[in-house]
């Protein structure tokens, strides 16, 4: 890639990504919102329990 | 000058048995093997027919002498009584804490002990699935591109999925496992990288290189952690999950001490020629982008180390800015280099990033991988510096971090409640129904580069441009014939012959689809094969 198309390539593409940015952002609230709504079936029900439960051996 | 390179990725996986909290990791680690290995050997005497029979009478372990009965007390029946009181189950353990390096992925045939346990095997797609002291690990095949090194350490989860459900139907019970580093109770377990990098560059420049590397780039690749503090004594995010485990610049070890630069010179191929750098700095990643940056940037900057144009930055101390950044979910922490100059992680990485730029734009680059990483590090750092949270959709740490903010401000709640714990280590439940990052990545709310389709043709196929090739097209196609395997060779016993056949593999760059290929497609007999590939050799 020369030094020109490469620059011009980044120029673009950090447009396109900024335009992108809203849509990514909405979809990635909206995702968290629509788990969040259904977080109580979904997480483990005995919390305190279970992570205190959760004990590894030593690795790498 | 290219984000290109062999890599290879290790990951050693949480695990537990829910109805047992206390049963021993070793004997679940080696169920999940065990169930994998009996998995392969059903799918592939109805798929391909092949003899890929861990019983009795498979000419394979006759070969090598082993006793194979399978009429011994199963691992699976461990479990039922406490580990203190049966000896078997220490005697699997001493197997797993023996065997590992001693022998690589020597399997197929399996390492066996007096349980009869399959603690160590070579997978189809080249892959290694084993028992690593107390956790099953996956080592992915040899792959030469980013994208390639997603690919197949994806395809070690699905592995471990598979495993974990057919412990179950086999009537082992319900296994769980996850995919993080910490128990937040004072143990780390690692997700290693491998770079091939040629012998003749000098140790210490890689040192020089990449340590300011290694602790700044976890702002894109940290898998987040709620806890600070080897035993998360203090309830607060942070970046990594396994930046406060680390207590050394460089040195050996993996277990205790860990350093950011890690030593051990095990090339697994030509050492005259090459050296394998072993990473263990890095965080397990469920998030495809996460991953493809940290092998990919990591890759620029090695090339960057061998051209000899990495930027000149040294950390006044390296681990407390590792640890300093971790903690700092807003990016904001500068940490002082030795020179005076005080820098954020942004910075510190911009300053590879350019380097990287320019390098490329004067020498010149034409694989679509490098341009990708490029431009994905350089948007990356952009996003970070604007505010984090829009890197939510693509970066590990930061989808978790807003799921656990937006959740406990939902509920007013702090992170020390029990759920917030909970949500930490659900994150990186392997199962894609009850796992957070998998709820997440189904709700279009993740960004991935491969679908499910592709990661579950990776669990049974190899990368075809690396000696993975050879290996697990040998697997699949001559299993029987096959008494052991690891990174750098093959050994077959084949009836009739006198002796063991032994095909050494130490350029990882050979026994491609394009070297090999045509052997595999000619169907050949065993012997005929084994000649061939040895007149190749």
């Amino acid at each position: 890639m020369t030094q020109e198309s490469f620059s011009a390539r980044r120029q673009s593409e950090t447009q396109d990504a900024a335009e992108q940015i809203q849509v990514n952002t909405t979809g990635q609230s909206a995702g968290v919102d629509d788990l969040l709504d259904e977080i109580d079936s979904v997480l483990e029900s005995n919390a305190e329990e279970f992570v205190r439960g959760f004990v590894q051996k030593g690795g790498q | 000058m290219s984000a290109r390179r062999l890599v290879g990725l290790e990951t050693e996986y949480g695990i537990i048995r829910p109805s047992m909290p206390k049963a021993n990791a070793t004997v679940l680690s080696a169920q999940v093997v065990d169930s994998y290995a009996q998995l392969v050997a059903e799918t592939n005497s109805q798929v391909r027919g092949a003899r890929w029979d861990y019983a009795d009478e498979s000419p394979l372990q006759d070969a090598r002498g082993f006793t194979v009965a399978r009429d011994q007390a199963h691992p699976t029946q461990l479990t039922d009584v406490e580990p203190e009181v049966d000896a078997g189950i220490w005697t699997a353990e001493s197997v797993a804490l023996d065997g590992n390096d001693a022998r690589v992925g020597s399997t197929l045939y399996q390492e066996k002990d007096s349980t009869d346990v399959v603690m160590n095997m070579v997978l189809g797609n080249g892959a290694r699935l084993y028992v690593d002291h107390a956790h099953p690990e996956y080592s992915s095949p040899e792959s030469t591109t980013p994208r390639a090194a997603v690919l197949w350490d994806q395809a070690g989860d699905e592995v471990m999925r598979r495993a974990m459900d057919t412990a179950a139907r086999l009537g082992s019970g319900e296994l769980l496992m996850y995919k993080n580093n910490t128990d937040n109770k004072s143990v780390s377990y690692g997700a290693h990288e491998n770079y091939l990098v040629p012998r003749s560059v000098e140790f210490s420049s890689l040192v020089q290189g990449l340590t300011p590397f290694f602790a700044t780039r976890q702002i894109f690749c940290g898998a987040g952690r709620v806890g600070k503090g080897m035993l998360g004594q203090r309830k607060e995010f942070q970046i990594s999950q396994r930046a406060d485990f680390f207590e050394a610049e460089v040195g050996l070890e993996t277990t205790v001490n860990r350093p950011i630069i890690n030593t051990r010179d095990e090339p697994h191929s030509n050492w005259d020629k090459y050296r394998r750098l072993h990473v263990i700095i890095g965080d397990a990643n469920l998030g495809q982008i996460s991953t493809l940056l940290r092998v990919g940037t990591t890759n620029l900057v090695l090339s960057l180390i061998e051209a000899g144009a990495a930027p000149k930055l040294e950390l006044g101390d390296p681990v407390a800015a590792l640890q300093q950044i971790s903690h700092d979910p807003s990016l904001k922490t500068a940490v002082r280099l030795r020179d005076g100059r005080k820098l954020t992680a942004i910075e510190i990485q911009r300053e590879y990033l350019s380097a990287a730029q320019d390098y490329c734009q004067w020498q010149g680059h034409d694989d679509p991988d490098t341009a990708e990483i490029l431009e994905r590090w350089a948007q990356v750092l952009d996003l970070l510096e604007r505010d984090p949270l829009l890197a939510a959709d693509q970066i590990d740490w930061i989808a978790k971090y807003k799921l656990i903010t937006s959740f406990a401000q939902r509920h007013n709640l702090s992170l020390d409640d029990p759920r917030v714990g909970m949500l930490d280590l659900q994150w990186a439940d392997l199962r894609q129904d009850k796992g957070l990052y998998y709820r997440l990545a189904a709700r279009g709310a993740i960004q991935t580069i491969f679908s499910q389709e592709e990661i579950n043709r990776a669990v049974t196929e190899p990368p075809e441009d690396t000696r993975a090739y050879l290996r697990g097209k040998t697997l699949q196609r001559y299993a029987p014939y096959v008494v052991a395997a690891n990174w750098d060779a093959l050994s077959f016993s084949v009836p009739g012959a006198r002796k063991i056949s032994r095909i050494f593999l130490p350029e990882p760059l050979d026994g491609t689809r394009r070297d090999v290929g045509e052997l595999f497609d000619a169907q050949l007999e065993i012997d005929e094969f084994i000649d061939q590939l040895a007149r190749r050799a």
